[in-house]
């Protein structure tokens, strides 16, 4: 039975039977997939130090307790209303947004709906096994907080179809539970998240990242015409704050404990950091080149007639539209370097064909900014080394560049170059095989943390950082 | 504009034959297409299809050991995205409807393929398949869709721009496919298609399978299908060689059609030359022949004639047809290919002639042939006179013309309708038909006229006026109303599957190509990707 008690919402759950009808439906099922493809071996004997969305309110918010996974309250929440909402953007610039979908939009706003849901499970998926290899309790309650949160933006997704979209959305809500991340049959839509994230400095990157170009993905969302969508998304925007507080204090961390090695008269060059079980800066630096590269893919090709209709029709906006001076985009171009016979020229493109590349310049800069605050780490500890994000030619696999090499300076190179020099730039197996065994046990002491991360400044919800942050009950 | 290729220039499809099972695999160069567009998502534009025109012809000459054609495509996940918008968005009226009746002939020649060389297509669709690439795919057999969650076959000509799937795509949908007419308007409407099992349930393909399975099941269902052909195991195929015609301003030449244009008076002259030799009765000689065989080279000129008409001279509105040479060697070309019709050669290059035929029937030009002392109109030749609109026949009792009747004439080169020329024309007198074909033997112009076979047959005095006022009224009309009148009064009789791609969808499709809901400045058309935003229609229905 769905009960509201059991599925916090400020949705009116208990009074929407269409809505109750669906879930009945797809709760089990939602269920059923946490536990096969949910965090693995973590479901019946472990209690984590959890929040829990029980309102939307600043109280409901920060609900703290211990919880199995399987008994998490996943929740459905909307942000509040704004009142007299217009549309920000586009052909209907000033209208009133709607509270239904559009007869002429419901493919497209489907699609939209979809493809962000399905990175939500995905992730879990890609995340599953970490467990076994945490470098603290803190950083396995924190992998389970965010596994959680991931649970619930696809009920917030899943809410959307059921609620908005007819026996279609019921369907699609179906199968997003029906791909599986890396499934040679069944693969999830987005390539980013087939990738498997096998080590905490995949999954910090991820979650720097990837998770990133979620936040960037639920700034344009939360301001489309259609104000449901809208309304959930800028709810999902709060936990997204805190997956890539995981992520960047997560590098931050282990750049901080590279540190303390290079400093500690025992090592001076990298390979020493590796003598003494820490990871060094080119193979953070490698790392970091690919899941930046990777999450670049995620704001699609740098021309995209899909792009141009998503604005044009107020379905998907830039970050923080308010804050651009012109909201049409009618005119205007902009500059897009594009191959032509083996060099780059730069093309003007119509601005709205080129949404996809402008919200691509401000989720770099994000990044960035973020990146930034990585290197005043290496300030303070007086190293001169930096890092830095790659030229975003580099590596990818979406758009017009997918198909040609360029180096981390964005230089086209051939391929032989390319093949020659790809491990001086991305991890290679034995980058990876190193990370790899530096995991090879979980750190389950509550005071301890693994040799190649420093531990938190602070603990969560003001507890200790020793505290007991997932307790084993069998 | 020119149509000749070769697998070893093709950019866009790779061709590769594994004993009888073939493989044409799309892999489209964005920067490949003909104008300044790229062709994304396996996207095509003519320039594509010219190349699998041309590799569906060579497998049925140069490979008569293939017995299956897997269909696909060779990047991951996307198999066709259909016809590119863009170019369609920027060609004129004519290029678009040459466009489309040019993929239509191609779809068609699949099928034919199918029918009557006995060569199975199976659409391995790997991925994404939207218009035109599920249209290609509606053209095979069987279509294999994968069921990876996201891949799905979709018709969103409608919802997203305005127009129709315009490949045959609706009328393969009811009549091939027989897909229930709810469910096809459902599906038509539907701009991200259906995928998995409901496309199967639907009749939309034969069967979903998943990733890892998908490429095993086409290889085996590909090997059962390849037992189901007639086609020979030992023999050889021959090469078709390249024409090399000589081309100037006013006209272009081959070894057996001559093309010359009267740019003044907006008509073409187009001659047919009989065989300069006698031409081989046996078997052996005319596979040794190969491409130099008489028939199967003029039509191949003939062919490349019309194509070039079609896209190179819009102006050219009157064609005049003429032949010159053997009567008797025309007929006697006829006798050798019925006693070998079985001849896997033979059968390809009968098959041929009908296309090229129905070719120039789909072609909006008035064809008036006229048939005068030295002409040899006979047999497989004289349909090119039934397939003119009108046929003139010099009557002159000291220089006379003469026409023949083959057995080529009886039903072995088929209109689109899928009646005989003669039996079209002669629809309210069947019996007539078979008298004609009881007595073959030359024809002079009274005969001829008599019989019917021609329009009319002035005598010398009249002749030069007759032509010359026929020709130049003819001329004079609107172009527009004489591609209706004669694409109306061309296929009498009955409805095909190919007469209702031609006179229903692809009109259809032309009226909606001119109207400002698809083409004006705000027509969804016009406005796709373009980011000015949606369309606006005239919302007033006819």
């Amino acid at each position: 039975m769905i009960s509201a008690e059991r599925i916090p919402n400020n949705v009116t759950l208990s009074e929407n039977k269409r809505l109750q009808r669906a879930l009945e439906h797809w709760q089990p099922k939602y269920l059923e997939w946490w536990r096969d493809t949910g965090p693995q071996g973590f479901q019946d004997h472990h209690y984590v130090y959890l929040r829990t969305a029980v309102s939307v309110d600043a109280q409901g918010w920060v609900h703290y307790d211990y919880v199995k996974l399987p008994e998490y309250r996943w929740g459905i929440f909307l942000a509040e209303p704004v009142r007299d909402r217009t549309i920000g953007f586009g052909d209907f610039l000033g209208a009133p947004v709607w509270q239904e979908v559009p007869g002429d939009f419901r493919s497209p706003l489907r699609r939209l709906v979809v493809t962000q849901g399905d990175t939500e499970p995905a992730s879990v998926e890609q995340q599953r096994r970490l467990g076994h290899s945490c470098p603290s309790l803190y950083d396995l309650r924190n992998l389970f907080q965010v596994n959680v949160e991931e649970g619930r933006h696809l009920w917030a997704m899943v809410y959307l179809l059921h609620s908005y979209f007819g026996r279609d959305g019921r369907d699609e809500a179906e199968e997003l539970l029906e791909r599986h991340s890396g499934d040679a049959d069944k693969p999830r839509i987005l390539e980013a998240f087939n990738e498997p994230i096998d080590t905490w400095l995949d999954f910090f990157m991820f979650a720097m990242f990837t998770d990133r170009d979620g936040k960037s993905q639920l700034l344009s969302l939360s301001e489309s015409a259609f104000d449901p969508l809208s309304r959930t998304t800028r709810f999902m925007l709060t936990e997204e704050a805190h997956h890539m507080f995981v992520g960047e204090s997560g590098v931050a961390r282990i750049l901080d404990r590279t540190c303390q090695l290079l400093t500690s008269g025992q090592a001076g060059f990298s390979e020493d950091v590796r003598r003494l079980g820490g990871i060094d800066l080119p193979t953070i630096q490698k790392f970091l080149n690919f899941w930046f590269s990777l999450s670049l893919d995620l704001h699609g090709g740098e021309i995209s007639s899909n792009a141009a209709i998503y604005f044009a029709n107020g379905l998907k906006g830039r970050q923080y539209e308010q804050k651009h001076p012109d909201h049409k985009c009618l005119h205007g171009t902009y500059p897009v370097d594009v191959v032509v016979d083996g060099s780059l020229e730069t093309r003007n493109v119509p601005l709205r064909n080129a949404m996809n590349e402008i919200q691509r310049d401000w989720y770099t800069a994000d990044c960035v900014a973020g990146i930034d605050r990585w290197n005043r780490i290496l300030a303070t500890y007086g190293i001169p080394e930096r890092l830095r994000t790659p030229d975003r030619k580099f590596n990818r696999g979406i758009g017009i560049y997918a198909g040609f090499h360029f180096d981390p300076d964005g230089h086209m190179i051939e391929c032989d170059e390319w093949d020659r020099r790809r491990d001086e730039w991305l991890p290679s197996p034995e980058d990876k095989a190193y990370v790899k065994s530096l995991m090879a046990a979980p750190i389950d002491e509550p005071s301890q943390f693994a040799n190649y991360i420093a531990p938190p400044p602070k603990g969560i919800n003001r507890k200790p950082v020793d505290f007991e942050y997932v307790r084993t009950e069998l | 504009m020119t149509f000749e290729t070769h697998p070893d220039k093709y950019r866009h499809w790779r061709l590769s034959c594994d004993g009888a099972i073939a493989t044409l695999a799309l892999d489209v160069q964005e920067e490949g297409g003909l104008g300044d567009y790229r062709l994304k998502l396996n996207s095509y534009d003519l320039g594509v299809d010219i190349e699998l025109a041309d590799a569906v012809q060579r497998l049925r000459f140069e490979h008569p050991e293939v017995r299956v054609v897997i269909v696909r495509s060779a990047l991951e996940r996307i198999f066709c995205a259909g016809a590119n918008i863009y170019m369609l968005g920027q060609s004129s009226h004519a290029l678009k409807v040459n466009f489309c009746k040019f993929t239509n002939e191609t779809r068609l020649a699949l099928e034919d393929a199918s029918a009557h060389s006995r060569i199975a297509f199976l659409a391995a669709v790997n991925g994404t398949c939207a218009g035109g690439g599920y249209e290609l795919a509606l053209a095979c057999d069987e279509i294999f869709l994968v069921d990876d969650g996201s891949a799905a076959v979709s018709l969103p000509e409608a919802p997203l721009l305005g127009v129709l799937p315009g490949t045959g795509g609706l009328t393969r949908l009811v009549d091939k496919r027989k897909v229930r007419r709810d469910l096809a308007d459902v599906f038509s409407t539907l701009a991200e298609g259906v995928k998995g099992r409901r496309a199967v349930a639907w009749g939309l393909v034969d069967a979903v399978h998943s990733t890892s399975r998908f490429w095993n099941a086409v290889d085996s269902r590909a090997r059962e299908l390849a037992t189901g052909s007639d086609r020979p195991t030992n023999a050889r195929g021959i090469t078709l060689g390249p024409l090399n015609p000589h081309v100037d301003d006013d006209g272009v030449s081959y070894s057996h059609v001559e093309l010359s244009i009267n740019r003044a008076a907006r008509t073409a002259d187009v001659t047919v030359t009989a065989p300069s030799e006698i031409q081989p009765q046996a078997i052996d000689e005319i596979v040794e022949a190969g491409d130099r065989y008489w028939l199967l080279r003029a039509f191949r000129e003939l062919d490349d004639v019309l194509l070039r008409l079609r896209f190179n001279e819009p102006d050219i509105g009157t064609i005049i047809l003429r032949t010159r040479g053997d009567l008797e060697r025309v007929v006697s070309v006829d006798v050798a290919l019925v006693a070998h019709e079985q001849h896997w050669l033979v059968r390809e290059i009968i098959h041929f002639v009908k296309r090229v035929l129905k070719r120039m029937e789909q072609s909006a030009r008035s064809f008036v042939a006229l048939i005068e002392p030295g002409s040899c109109f006979g047999g497989t030749l004289f349909e090119l006179a039934l397939a003119a609109d009108r046929s003139y026949m010099l009557d002159d009792a000291e220089r006379p013309a003469y026409v023949s009747l083959s057995p080529m004439n009886a039903g072995r080169l088929p209109m689109g309708n899928g009646l005989s020329r003669l039996h079209t024309r002669f629809l309210a007198r069947p019996a007539h038909v078979d008298e004609l074909l009881e007595k073959i033997g030359p024809l002079d112009a009274s005969a001829a006229s008599e019989a019917g076979l021609v329009t009319a047959a002035p005598d010398e005095l009249d002749w030069d006026d007759e032509v010359r006022l026929a020709i130049e009224h003819r001329a004079a009309m609107s172009p527009d109303a004489l591609t209706g009148l004669e694409a109306s009064l061309r296929f009498a009789g009955p409805e095909t599957l190919e007469t209702k791609i031609f006179g229903r969808l692809s009109a259809w499709q032309n009226w909606i190509f001119q109207r400002p809901n698809a083409v004006g400045e705000r027509g969804a058309l016009a406005a796709y990707g373009t980011g000015r935003g949606r369309p606006e229609f005239d919302w007033r229905r006819t």
